[in-house]
């Protein structure tokens, strides 16, 4: 069998000046890339260096790892089921009154947030971003100031999971105001509504079910919030867990780290139905 | 309800609707007194004590107010220099924290990217390997990097590195099943076409999978990387690098500007990177295609 004859030179070199990247990446594109690849390389290896990851060091922190999971093993409540089961009730109930507090204080907030809503950029971009703010810093970094301020206790939690959520919700909360349909405000409008019988009948029916859907969604990621704080003394599991592994209990704390897996795994699948059902699929 | 529909005369049709809103009331009612002895029980295991709630309220301004700093515009220099006296030392912890960040989601990433594959349902190669990979990522993302920094200290020693594996752990499952999704989703006539050239499953992957969810997974790993430098920041809290620690010191000695400055300093980081990932994610992606949270 004859091989076809290559392309012509000529005509490929006609076609590389209009097309230069018809045959693949130009040799700009290669030093590119591999300029690009060396940066990342570099960030890598830096980074690397920067937290100390020698092999050795690695080696040795499995080799402990494996010691760890086996005094695991078998995890045990130490008879104290009845106080960590409390411990668990107190994080859900840090989570569930830390969502509904956000949300009720949010609902406002989100109304002034949004660009349909609210017309005055002066007062609205400063407001979202204070939000941003909030948003900006972790939970459990709300947790501790709380905890200085108001004191030890679930009370300091929930004021965390709440301010903290108080910015999610908003900036959420807002985006959905401005997504809905402009129709139904107008309709309400040219039959005689005023501003806020607008809101009322044109708007909230049409963002109830995003905001009831996000509300399900924090209520899921505050449950793992929650369950953490009390690692500064915030109330909650939290606590119970920083004590029996700074205290060398690992099956304990294995016991505890299990328990709070399937809280989150079986609030995880209920929340999900529901947010299905509430989006209407 | 009836199946026919509403009633056509104007007084069954009345009735009708009266039962209707009845039921509704009703509806309604039930759901509210639930939600109400929910929120109750909630309340009372919370120790939720409106006396404590008002006692508490003055107390946070006069905390929010102590760790202001003074700050006079007649010496604003050496006001601000003696604010942040400690710069130094905190920027090199927030480098760390940025460090643990992005050597996280970097590492994690591409375990989570490699780990998708096997966790779609639609191109795992064995039944049992996805099974075990979307186990994997389920208790990869359910357990809160702060637990896994508190083991991981332990067993590597105090210091960045413990927060980086913290860091790695959870990205790999929160990426990796935000990525099995993706790779569910994609056109599956490419990858049928590579396995009929011959390709194995590891090149059809590379070549006809990949391709399809690379800007979305470019995009949620920026998205991830966000949500990780607020992560790495409190990590120091239990010992695992970062600033959390000197900002956890701050707060427990009462060394009200530095909190403050500390703060700041936070912030700035989170905005700094929370920008550039934005203005990336759209460039992978287009505008108004948003991740959630």
């Amino acid at each position: 069998m004859t091989r076809r004859p290559a392309l012509a030179p000529e005509l490929r070199d006609d076609l590389l000046r209009e097309r230069p990247r018809l045959f693949g990446p130009t040799p700009g594109d290669w030093a590119l890339r591999a300029a690009a690849g060396l940066v990342i390389l570099a960030v890598l290896g830096f980074s690397l260096w920067r937290v100390d990851a020698t092999p050795e060091r690695i080696a040795e922190g499995i080799g402990r790892l494996g010691f760890l999971l086996q005094f695991m093993w078998p995890p045990t409540a130490g008879g104290e089921l009845w106080r960590l089961v409390m411990a668990l009730l107190e994080t859900l109930a840090i989570a569930l009154i830390g969502t509904v507090a956000a949300a009720v204080a949010s609902y406002p907030i989100g109304f002034l947030g949004a660009r349909n809503i609210l017309r005055m950029r002066l007062l609205r971009l400063p407001l979202r971003r204070a939000l941003d703010v909030i948003r900006g810093v972790d939970v459990l970094i709300f947790a501790l100031i709380f905890v200085a301020a108001v004191g030890l206790g679930p009370f300091a939690g929930i004021l965390a999971v709440a301010v903290n959520d108080v910015g999610n919700f908003s900036k959420l909360f807002a985006e959905a105001i401005e997504n809905t349909d402009d129709g139904p405000a107008e309709g309400a409008a040219a039959s005689g509504c005023s501003r806020l019988e607008t809101i009322r009948f044109a708007i909230v029916p049409q963002v109830m079910p995003v905001i009831l859907s996000h509300i399900l969604y924090f209520f899921e990621r505050n449950v793992r919030a929650a369950s953490i704080i009390g690692i500064v003394g915030a109330g909650g599991i939290g606590f119970e867990l920083s004590e029996r592994i700074r205290g060398n209990y690992w099956d304990e704390a294995a016991f505890i780290i299990l328990m709070l897996l399937v809280t989150v795994m079986v609030i995880d699948r209920i929340s999900h139905r529901l947010r299905l059902r509430i989006i209407g699929r | 309800m009836s199946t026919t529909g509403p009633p056509h005369d104007p007084e069954s049709f009345a009735a009708h609707h009266a039962r209707l809103r009845r039921r509704q009331t009703l509806r309604n009612v039930a759901i509210g007194a639930v939600a109400l002895v929910v929120l109750w029980g909630a309340a009372r295991v919370g120790e939720v004590d409106p006396a404590q709630f008002w006692a508490g309220f003055p107390r946070l301004g006069n905390y929010i107010s102590d760790i202001l700093p003074v700050i006079r515009l007649e010496h604003f220099g050496a006001d601000v220099s003696e604010w942040m006296w400690g710069l130094d030392r905190w920027l090199a912890l927030i480098l760390d924290t940025l460090v643990i960040a992005v050597l996280g989601t970097a590492l994690g990433g591409a375990l989570a990217l490699s780990g998708s594959f096997f966790a779609a349902r639609n191109l795992a190669p064995y039944e049992w390997l996805g099974a075990i990979a979307r186990r994997i990522h389920e208790i990869g993302r359910t357990v809160p990097e702060i637990v896994y920094a508190l083991i991981f200290v332990y067993a590597f020693g105090i210091g960045p590195f413990a927060g980086v594996l913290a860091i790695i752990l959870h990205t790999w499952g929160a990426l990796g099943k935000l990525t099995a999704e993706a790779n569910e989703n994609i056109d599956m006539r490419p990858v049928e076409a590579a396995y009929a050239c011959g390709c194995n499953w590891a090149t059809s992957m590379r070549l006809a999978a990949f391709p399809q969810i690379a800007p979305n997974f470019l995009s949620y790993a920026l998205f991830r990387l966000e949500i990780n430098v607020r992560a790495a920041s409190v990590l120091g809290i239990v010992g695992a690098g970062g600033i959390g620690q000197e900002l956890y010191l701050a707060i427990r000695r009462f060394e009200y500007t530095d909190v403050s400055a500390i703060l700041l300093l936070l912030i700035i980081l989170v905005a700094i990177i929370d920008i550039t990932s934005e203005h990336l994610r759209h460039m992978v992606i287009g505008r108004g295609a948003e991740v959630r949270a």
